[in-house]
């Protein structure tokens, strides 16, 4: 029993370390940018730095987009999957979980040849035409996160029976889902977007093949050319993480008060 | 012309049918209840008169109107649930309102309409509650609130009592019932509880695989059950292959005993094998006058059932179980001590042939 216990704690202790001696020693190589003082100098730069802030804000906005358009188009499909055709259920998490299977390379690549300059529909011919590119395949990426975020969100309800619930007191289906089912999987939907926007805002690949002003080859501009700003960028990307993560535990509990 | 008119009604999943031509009227304020086992398409039916599921073929006419194809939120039909479905994300009042909101109404005719609901169901003071803040017999009976409070034409109600606790399940029915009657509403109930069926409804449509068995006031189907199923369904029963000894005089004989019964059994032949029934509580222990049958045999069990007790003689072959209240002055009888038991001359029940 004490054995028991006392390894149990010796697990705790060996992953916590495994996750904040690098963090900590990224902090601690981030201050020291002025030889021989602590400092937050390199905050300093980076924060002066002009494409960090547009660069940020870009990644921000298409963020939203991305987690706004994603979830307009897998909410009501994740409804209707779980409503009427749950026989597709299995096909369907095949389909969610493709994006994983094939690199993001493959998939830009397969973007430039379907929407170049000298294709039916030249996307990349205009600065908008190339955002509304990246932020689909940012969906796309995201796919597999929202969906099952979704998906367990609607599982915990009885979704059939709700929906027949409401169906019988007048309601259509865009009524349903605004009023019964959204309500309902709101924290699942939010853990759903905190996945997309972490995954959007350190995306490289795609942004970089599509040459947009996004964070993720900003990062990798800082990395590659500077020696302390780069672990200081790490450092602020880890509080906004986990500044996010507050947030949505504070969102969630306020819902929660609204529920069983 | 009834209010609901439900004829030929069929539906089938893929390659099994499981209501086969099913035919009902139902009057304007009546509460009709589905009585059947597991897996005889109560559910299916009551469904389809929802909407929730398309008949295969047959029609459904409500009011004179025909809803056969109709969408569950054209019909102005109001369900109530086994699971109670509430909108967990709602109030209590946030759900007895949720169908007059939908239908557009003011503000100020909601909160009426929720006060006067809440007052119906006795829970006046929950309206700001969640669901999850309630028992289950609350919930079951917001959800009635809910269906009711935009004057649905008709009420369905599938196994509402189910999920409830002994106590509640009785008390609720009868305040269903109570509802039903002050609000005349035209009332669908489905149920495997045969004892819930005879107590609240004014017929009890007996259902078997598919099809209606019986059709019939709750005395009609347990004191004249037209079917051997219905007659085993409803009620305890004593069942026996009897012969048929003089059917002009109604004479027949049981596991070799000769009875008489006053019911007509002149369409048998002699020598016919007839299948003849005795509800428990019909028969006594003893003799009598000369007026009623007797059948001899030993005391095989003896179950005390509360204010019942059901003793188990046996006869020759055959074996009937009769009830006698319980009386702490009585003597039970013991098992293996000679019994004779004795019933009136009409109550022993012909079961048609199925
Ligand atoms: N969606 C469906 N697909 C296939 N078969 C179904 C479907 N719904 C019901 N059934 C079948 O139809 C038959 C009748 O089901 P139904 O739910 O109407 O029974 P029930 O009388 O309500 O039973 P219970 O008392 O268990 O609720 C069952 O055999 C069931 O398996
Ligand atoms: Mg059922």
């Amino acid at each position: 029993m004490k054995t028991n216990r006392l390894s149990h704690w010796l697990a705790i202790l060996i992953g916590t370390l495994y996750f904040l001696v690098p963090l900590a020693a990224t902090f601690e190589f981030s201050l020291r940018k002025i030889r021989g003082v602590y400092s937050f100098e390199a905050y300093r730069v980076v924060l002066a730095d002009t494409q960090f802030k547009s660069s940020l804000g870009f990644s921000v906005v298409l963020a939203v987009v991305t987690i706004v358009f994603g979830m307009a188009i897998i909410v009501p499909m994740a409804y209707f999957v779980e409503l009427r055709l749950r026989k597709l259920r299995p096909f369907i998490e095949f389909v969610t979980l493709l994006p994983l299977v094939v690199p993001a390379i493959v998939i830009v690549f397969g973007y430039l040849r379907l929407y170049n300059s000298s294709s039916i529909l030249p996307l990349t011919n205009f600065t908008l035409g190339t955002n509304f590119l990246l932020a689909c395949g940012y969906v796309t990426l995201a796919l597999p996160y929202m969906y099952r975020s979704i998906e367990t969100g609607l599982r915990s309800i009885d979704v059939r029976t709700l929906t027949e619930a409401a169906e019988s007191l007048g309601a259509s289906s865009g009524t349903i889902i605004w009023r019964i089912i959204l309500p309902n999987i709101r924290s699942a939907m939010l853990s759903g977007a905190f996945l997309t926007f972490a995954i959007v805002i350190g995306e490289f690949t795609f942004a970089s093949l599509l040459n947009r002003p996004a964070f993720g080859p900003y990062l990798q501009l800082i990395g590659a050319n500077r020696a302390y700003e780069p672990a200081a960028l790490a450092v602020m990307a880890f509080a906004i993480t986990w500044a996010c993560m507050g947030i949505i535990q504070v969102v969630s509990r306020n819902s929660v008060a609204a529920r069983p | 012309m009834s209010f609901i008119e439900i004829s030929h009604l069929r539906k089938s999943f893929g390659p099994s049918t499981v209501v086969h031509d099913f035919n009902l009227s139902i009057d304007k304020g009546e509460f009709v209840s589905f009585l059947g086992p597991s897996g005889c398409g109560k559910t299916t039916i009551l469904r389809m008169i929802a909407g929730f599921e398309k008949a295969t073929s047959g029609s459904i006419r409500v009011g004179g109107s025909e809803m056969t194809n109709l969408p569950p939120a054209k019909r102005n039909v109001g369900m109530v649930f086994q699971a109670y479905a509430l909108f967990p994300n709602l109030t209590v009042a946030g759900n007895i309102g949720f169908g007059l909101k939908i239908a557009g109404k003011e503000r100020g005719e909601i909160d009426a309409r929720v006060a006067e609901m809440l007052e119906l169901i006795k829970l006046p003071d929950l309206g700001g509650r969640y669901p999850y803040q309630l028992s289950g017999g609350q919930q079951q009976r917001v959800a009635l609130a809910r269906a009711l409070a935009v004057k649905p034409q008709v009420l369905l109600l599938d196994e509402p009592l189910s999920a409830l606790d002994a106590k509640i399940r009785v008390s609720l029915r009868e305040e269903i019932r109570a509802l039903q009657r002050e609000l005349g509403i035209t009332t669908v109930f489905v149920t495997h509880d045969q004892e819930e069926a005879l107590s609240i409804s004014d017929r009890i449509v007996v259902m078997n695989q598919g099809h209606a068995d019986q059709v019939g006031t709750p005395s009609e189907i347990y004191n004249n059950p037209a079917t051997r199923f219905v007659a085993s369904f409803v009620g305890t029963l004593n069942l026996f292959e009897a012969r048929v000894v003089d059917p002009a005089a109604g004479r027949v004989s049981i596991d070799g005993q000769p009875v008489v019964t006053r019911r007509d059994i002149s369409a048998f032949g002699i020598a016919d094998e007839a299948m003849v029934a005795l509800r428990p509580e019909a028969l006594t222990l003893g003799g009598g006058d000369d007026d009623r049958n007797t059948l001899t045999g030993t005391v095989e069990e003896v179950a005390f059932l509360g204010a019942v007790i059901r003793v188990r003689v046996r006869l020759r072959e055959a074996r009937v179980s009769l009830d006698i209240f319980n009386d702490p002055a009585l003597e039970l009888p013991k098992i293996g001590m000679p019994a004779v038991v004795s019933f009136k001359k009409e109550d022993l029940l012909i079961i048609a042939p199925s």
